[in-house]
């Protein structure tokens, strides 16, 4: 079922000026914060479709993948929807968001699950140090440093900048790691592989830092 | 490292933002979708919209204002007030809430607290315990705006909430509240060694060096306020180059 979501801005604040002619999508599944991508979408004056259709997720410009949810379940309604080959096979940029990007590696602790496996990398759960004397907590929740970025995703000014995250599970660092996070250890807090883009943060709840990494993908 | 947080509270009235000195005289500041927007571009790091009078008038809330919030605001928000039940949740996180916040429903019925988790999992979930001293460790857990006491105490029900997957704790002292005299740290502290969530600290703000106080004494990771940003007594970017130079983590 497709849905369209309503325009931008009914507050008085200035509408968008909607930019371009590219074909933007988010792939609607069983997960949430959809439609908080596509209002930070609305915000930088892109419009997009919340869409499950294949052909017309086949044939965007921009895929988005994002995620809040549980792995394994999400993992068993991508394949039984056939949402799996579909991603896999994607040859535009495709940009997976903090669940989405876990979904994107090999294989998730959450639920003991394989996935789609274009990163090679296993998701594993944040295990507290033994002393914790700073009383660090898991979840991974608020905001923490995007540093060592190397990615189209990120321009220089974005290295050292503060983005938001709410994760328990965490990617090491890689081959395919576009930007580090320090929490309990460096770890991938983005990753990047040909036409795959994936961030653990969440660009879009990320202020103005969020909305030029969006942007920055979105002009690939 | 992670950033402690600055977290505005608009109390929302009627569509508009109200902050009631300990939560009985009320004055109206301005419009939430602007005055949020505003703290967002000041630095806040996070905001939380609180429909004040619903609980006690037994009100839905305010889906139409979150919508309006969730298309203008780029940085996470909390909403809460009226919530008992899955489906008034679910219209939230549908308007594009990233997490909501139960107090005196989840008192009443504690199980609100896991089929929140459970269905929306446990980051959607923000505790709020507001709670007044009684002497040395002992607070009591008040419902609807702090006017009624309850059977539960503080510390073993925010333990509770945490267990039932709560993601968060909102702990609000009673006798802090409007007093401007610094946060309830000896108890924030307390809670956040007895529990593995985050603790976000309300009640009590009114200087710079509360805020620091209540980040190293307080071990708080987040604190909140309100009539200090809405009459700009503390302007967002002022305090957060204060704390850096003080030695917090915080995103400038």
């Amino acid at each position: 079922m497709d849905e369209k979501l309503g325009v931008a801005s009914d507050s008085g604040r200035q509408a968008p000026d909607f930019k371009g002619s590219q074909r933007i999508v988010i792939i609607k599944y069983n997960a949430g914060n959809i439609r908080s991508v596509n209002n930070a979408l609305l915000r930088l004056g892109y419009e997009a479709e919340v869409t499950a259709d294949p052909e017309k997720i086949m044939q965007a410009d921009k895929v988005i993948f994002p995620g809040v949810g549980e792995a394994s379940t999400t993992m068993a309604y991508l394949r039984e929807t056939g949402l799996d080959q579909l991603i896999v096979n994607l040859k535009q940029p495709v940009l997976g968001i903090c669940l989405g990007m876990q979904l994107m590696c090999s294989y998730s602790e959450e639920g003991k699950v394989e996935c789609l496996n274009i990163f090679d990398e296993k998701v594993r759960k944040f295990q507290l140090p033994q002393s914790n004397n700073e009383n660090i907590k898991i979840p991974h929740m608020g905001w923490n440093k995007i540093t060592n970025v190397q990615s189209p995703l990120f321009d220089e000014s974005l290295e050292g900048e503060y983005v938001y995250f709410v994760h328990s599970f965490y990617v090491a660092l890689g081959e395919d790691t576009a930007a580090t996070t320090d929490y309990i250890q460096p770890y991938s807090s983005a990753l990047q592989k040909g036409n795959f883009y994936a961030t653990q943060f969440h660009p879009e709840k990320s202020g103005s830092v969020g909305e030029r990494i969006l942007a920055n993908f979105l002009k690939l | 490292m992670l950033a402690k947080r600055i977290i505005p509270c608009l109390d929302i009235k009627n569509g508009q933002t109200v902050k009631g000195v300990k939560f009985v005289e009320i004055k109206e500041v301005g419009d939430p979708v602007e005055l949020g927007a505003l703290y967002a571009e000041q630095g806040a790091d996070e905001l939380v919209f609180l429909d004040i009078t619903a609980s006690h008038e037994g009100r839905k809330t305010f889906v139409d204002l979150v919508k309006r919030i969730a298309r203008n605001i780029n940085i996470p928000f909390t909403v809460g007030g009226g919530i008992s039940e899955l489906s008034d949740a679910d219209a939230l996180l549908n308007a594009g809430a990233d997490k909501i916040s139960v107090n005196s429903s989840a008192v009443r019925n504690p199980q609100l607290i896991n089929d929140l988790a459970l269905n929306f999992g446990s980051q959607f979930v923000v505790a709020a315990i507001d709670a007044k001293h009684q002497q040395g460790d002992d607070w009591v857990v008040t419902v609807n705006g702090g006017r009624i006491p309850t059977d539960k105490k503080l510390f073993s029900w925010a333990k509770e909430c945490e267990d039932r997957g709560a993601g968060e704790i909102l702990f609000t002292s009673m006798d802090h509240d409007g007093v401007k005299q610094g946060f309830a740290n000896e108890a924030l502290a307390k809670l956040s060694d007895e529990l593995n969530i985050p603790i976000i600290a309300s009640g009590g703000a009114g200087a710079m060096e509360h805020f620091k106080d209540v980040f190293t004494v307080g071990k708080a990771d987040a604190g909140l306020a309100a009539s200090i940003f809405h009459f700009k007594e503390i302007p967002i970017p002022e305090l957060k180059r204060y704390l850096v130079g003080e030695g917090i983590p915080i995103r400038i």
